[in-house]
């Protein structure tokens, strides 16, 4: 997952790398820091080091090896992991012996055992800080057993005994004595909600998914019988898509998740298995025994972070994670340094590249002035002319670890490939997508005058674009590349049956090498971009990014459908944290409103909608008088928002008595909580059900934060919350607690047992199983709060004029969950706020600058290349028929009535190919995609026989 | 989402269902396949409007025309679904599967 983005780091020719290196001070104000560094000495030189490991492998000393936990051994000259970048070796001074072999052995001379510490200096216009998070060290838990009994492992180090590069090699074994295991309990919450024992009160927001993750992961592994348990307090699965993974762990896989802490873990000395006791919500106490035990470890700020921040004058929070305002998430107490990741908060992988897309937002719109100076301009090499060769065909097949090769006999695809028409060469690699192999596949396209080369590995979605980049740099035409996935299409959905899993690999690169045979280059045409954005909502999502784009000065276009800016935040007062939501939303829209670089338009819809990436045409129609005006721009961003469920359970609407948290925040704002004697609040209504499978992700910290007005306002006042799961994730879990100190009682249901609800005279009773009594209770309440999930506003009419993919429940797609979290599908639409998923208006505000961030990375570029993949005409053998003209989505072919051809436009050709399926004679050919490409995949399939 | 599927599906990438001709799909029955499929978006959110309305069209008319030459039974078939569906398509792989597997191996095969 991470390999593709390191390589683009590693080749971006914007990025400087500076590794192994520590910020030791930072003088200047924002525009201007000069930043000291100390660059530690790795005693091998990046640049002359090639990666062969020839170093490593005659290296005499071994050291344990951190990356795996320490589970296995690596040479005191070595590399972290095999996809890093640079890729390049270094020596651990404590563990080397200094016998001098690897300087014997090192053929590029990149060895300099008197490397020594240096001091340097950059000059900078902003900073980010991205010092990251450590695993939370339970060594001193001693009732959890870690560091004492070998099979309690944590839950980083079971992911390294997961993985391919991993101690075991991806082989799922316990340490003690190399067995698989039969059973494993993953114990929740630990260095996490804990301030008993460690400190630590937030939630580490991450913890219940990866160990979800695990559970599912060790059961692909081990495939035999597996019993995974998960013990947990709450299980926090309130991400996009996130409880629909819940579910099936729980209900397809059989994942067991168990409501319980474990307080004591002992080890059988004969068998290495481990005793958990825990106490069930009855108070029972219970014992269960497992092969294995992972403590799901939470997130901390390392204290070489905590330094930097102390040298940078960073202020921290009490858990040392960078102090910072709810309407200014990323930045940092200090002027012009921003932040993002795990530093700025405990947060997953999709939250952490979406916030490091909006410090890149902020750090760059500072910067905008100077934008385009201080850089490198790619060189491409000229293309090598092919036209009239033989093809002479590469097969690069991926073991991708163990994940195609673990099922897969990649010796014997790769052999079989020798055997296919036109292939000159085979190669195997480990992880064919790392820095490394690109050399390595260059090097062979020369020495073999590789004319067309097939990568059989995993998904062209993700990966096609490198290695036709890789092809680019060796002055290969990007369009001589193939890719057979058997990865994401083979291995990992035929898992269970290795040998037809090697024959369908087989099937698939020879249908690639009957392709490959069949490609031929084609040219990219360069297209001017309009250098304005198209911003559809007004609420605080959208007027974010209208507003970083015009801070960075790009034309902004801001369309809004209501009379007047501000969307559902309209409807909120404060966030948990005490934000004032109204004044915030006044300060912002008169900021967007007085920017000049910001066009908004109120009471306005989308009518039509045509063009491509950077040169978009929408009509709208503008106002009362529905009057409309066509507008061109270069990039779309997506805020269209969300609305509150409307709930048809527990008698909405029978009673005035019955409300929603909205509704509840209102009344808390007007007459306050001065006359309520008791408030039932029911959570998870129009979420986590049949109807919407997702958790709404905001419920539980809104029934805590209105809870909590409620007892300030009025400490009498009783306040019951009945929950399945509280998910007060990250630093809300303070306010949680906070809130059961001010003795807001929390009573947990289950969903086949739902709390009923009766309208009595003046009183609402509410019957529900009280989880510690196993007992009916009855509850009189004078108020009953809905905790009504979201909903996504209703944008059928926009999806269907432009076109936007949504999810099952109605939020709109990103482009890829953890790589692309912004980007819509569509190649220069992006996406933020609720209307991609649930989410506070912290975490809108900094998606909403990253979907700024990425749209400039669009508009700060004068042209943009354009797919080749366009349809072209035979003009020769065409005969008019005009079935094309007929056919296309767009409008693109057209009669020339001078030169009477037809004429199709390769800028505005989507390359669907709809005219090339239509036409009758067969005279319109879609490149990449033409008919002799397409039927020789059926011919080869075929030709195997089925 | 590694979702199991059988292993006789095999995949070939078409920018848009639109562009699946009546010629590949006849190809494929021509030179021995048990069955094809097309799988295109959901009805109405194409990303080209009416690819996939052509293709079901298309492929309608090829099974009338295996239909005639006594290749009957429907071995050509659309199907649709929007790209987050990773376990309707592992669905649709098994059902036309079972479907082909009760129709037998196609007649044409090996002549």
């Amino acid at each position: 997952m991470i390999s593709p983005k390191l390589v683009e780091v590693g080749r971006h020719n914007n990025i400087e790398l500076i590794t192994n290196s520590e910020v030791k001070g930072v003088d200047g104000e924002p525009g201007n820091f000069t930043v000291t560094l100390q660059n530690n000495p790795r005693y091998i030189n990046p640049k002359k080091c090639t990666g062969c490991g020839d170093c490593a492998k005659r290296c005499p000393a071994s050291a344990v090896n951190i990356i795996n936990k320490g589970y296995n051994d690596r040479r005191a000259t070595y590399i972290e992991y095999a996809q890093a970048v640079p890729l390049a070796f270094a020596i651990d001074m404590d563990a080397c012996i200094g016998c001098g072999l690897c300087e014997n052995v090192c053929l590029a001379k990149a060895i300099s055992y008197s490397d020594k510490v240096k001091a340097t200096e950059v000059t900078v216009g902003s900073m980010i800080l991205a010092p990251g998070t450590k695993a939370y060290d339970p060594s001193q838990l001693d009732y959890l057993g870690y560091g004492k009994y070998p099979n309690v492992v944590t839950a980083d180090g079971f992911e390294r005994i997961l993985s391919a590069g991993g101690p075991y090699f991806g082989h799922v074994m316990r340490p003690l004595d190399r067995q698989e295991p039969k059973s494993i309990a993953w114990l929740q919450c630990v260095g996490s909600r804990d301030t008993n024992r460690c400190g630590n009160g937030y939630c580490s927001s991450v913890c219940c998914m990866y160990a979800t993750k695990e559970a599912m992961i060790a059961k692909e592994h081990i495939h035999g019988d597996l019993d995974c348990a998960i013990f947990n307090m709450d299980m926090r699965t309130f991400g996009k898509d996130y409880e629909k993974y819940f579910l099936r762990a729980r209900d397809k896989a059989g994942v067991r998740f168990v409501k319980a802490r474990v307080h004591t873990v002992t080890e059988n000395r004969e068998t290495g298995d481990l005793n958990v006791r825990y106490a069930t919500d009855s108070g029972e106490m219970k014992e269960e025994t497992f092969s294995m035990v992972v403590l799901s470890v939470g997130l901390t700020i390392p204290d070489t972070a905590v330094e930097l921040a102390k040298r940078l004058n960073i202020d921290l929070d009490r858990y040392n994670f960078s102090k910072s305002e709810p309407f200014a998430p990323v930045e940092t107490s200090r002027k012009g340094i921003y932040t993002c990741g795990v530093f700025q908060g405990p947060k997953d992988i999709p939250g952490s590249v979406t916030e490091a897309c909006a410090a890149a937002c902020l750090a760059g719109s500072e910067l905008s002035g100077s934008r385009g100076k201080d850089i490198e301009v790619v060189q491409i090499p000229k293309q090598i002319d092919v036209t009239g060769q033989d093809p002479r065909i590469g097969v690069f097949v991926c073991n991708c670890g163990i994940n195609i090769g673990g099922i897969v006999n990649v010796p014997a695809v790769q052999k079989y490939a020798e055997s296919l028409p036109y292939v000159v060469f085979t190669d195997s690699n480990l992880f064919t997508c790392s820095q490394d192999t690109q050399e390595k596949i260059k090097e062979k396209i020369i020495e073999h005058k590789l004319n067309r080369v097939i990568v059989a590995s995993c998904s062209p979605k993700t990966h096609e674009a490198m290695f036709m980049e890789t092809l680019e740099a060796c002055g290969l035409n990007r369009y001589l590349f193939e890719m057979a996935n058997i990865r994401n299409q083979n291995s990992w959905i035929h898992s269970k049956s290795p040998e037809l899993a090697t024959q369908k690999a087989k099937d698939l690169v020879r249908m690639a090498v009957g392709r490959a045979a069949t490609l031929y280059p084609m040219q990219e045409k360069r297209i001017p971009v309009n250098h304005r954005a198209m911003v559809i909502g007004g609420g605080i999502a959208g007027m974010n990014a209208a507003l970083n784009l015009g801070k960075q000065n790009f034309e902004v276009v801001l369309i809004e459908k209501e009379p007047e800016l501000g969307g559902f935040a309209r409807k909120l007062h404060h966030t948990i944290e005490g934000g004032d939501i109204q004044e915030y939303i006044r300060k912002l829209s008169a900021e967007v409103m007085a920017n000049d670089k910001v066009e908004v338009l109120l009471d306005t819809e989308v009518t039509g909608f045509g063009g491509y990436k950077g040169n978009f045409k929408t009509d709208v129609a503008v106002g009362k008088g529905r009057e409309t005006r066509n507008i061109e721009h270069g990039v779309i961003v997506v805020a269209t928002g969300a609305v509150e469920y409307k709930p048809k359970e527990y008698g909405y609407g029978e009673s005035d008595k019955i409300i929603t948290q909205v509704e509840l925040g209102d009344l808390l704002e007007g007459k306050g909580a001065k006359d309520l004697e008791t408030v039932v609040m029911i959570q998870c209504v129009g979420s986590r059900n049949e109807s919407m499978q997702e958790c709404s992700r905001i419920c539980c910290q809104n029934a805590v934060k209105n809870a909590l007005v409620i007892k300030k306002q009025n400490p009498d006042t009783q306040v019951f919350i009945l929950y399945r799961d509280i998910r007060t994730y990250g630093l809300m879990e303070d306010y949680y607690k906070e809130a059961r100190g001010l003795g807001v009682i929390f009573m947990r249901f289950n969903s086949d047992d739902p709390p009923e609800v009766k309208v009595e005279g003046d009183h609402i009773s509410v019957i529900t199983t009280d989880h510690v009594l196993q007992q009916k209770v009855e509850i009189l309440a004078d108020l009953l709060t809905l905790s009504a999930g979201m909903r996504p506003s209703d944008t059928k009419k926009l999806s269907g004029i432009m076109k936007l993919n949504s999810n099952q429940e109605g939020y709109y797609m990103e482009a890829h969950v953890k790589l692309r979290p912004v980007d819509m599908p569509g190649e220069g639409i992006f996406l933020c706020g609720t209307a991609h998923g649930p989410k506070l208006i912290t975490e809108t505000i900094s998606q909403a600058q990253a979907a700024a961030s990425r749209a400039v990375t669009f508009l700060a570029k004068p042209e943009i290349k354009l797919s080749a993949i366009t349809a072209k005409v035979d003009t020769q053998h065409c005969v008019k028929c005009l079935t094309c003209l007929r056919t296309c989505p767009f409008n693109v072919p057209a009669f020339n009535t001078e030169t009477k051809v037809i004429a199709i436009d390769e800028a505005m050709c989507h390359g669907c190919g709809a005219c090339a399926g239509a036409c009758p004679r067969q005279t319109i050919q879609l490149g990449f995609y033409n008919d002799e490409q397409i039927t020789c995949k059926i011919d080869a399939l075929l030709a195997g026989g089925m | 989402m590694r979702l199991d599927y059988p292993s006789n599906v095999k995949i070939i990438r078409v920018p848009c269902t639109g562009k699946v001709d009546v010629m590949y799909l006849l190809r494929a029955i021509q030179k021995g396949a048990d069955g094809v499929y097309a799988v295109g978006c959901l009805e109405g959110s194409c990303h080209y409007n009416e690819g996939n309305f052509r293709a079901r069209e298309r492929i309608e008319y090829v099974n009338t025309l295996l239909d005639e030459i006594g290749i009957t039974g429907g071995r050509v078939r659309m199907y649709n679904l929007s790209s987050g569906e990773g376990p309707t398509f592992a669905a649709y792989a098994k059902e036309m599967t079972e479907h082909i597997r009760k129709l037998g191996p196609n007649p044409l095969k090996h002549k």
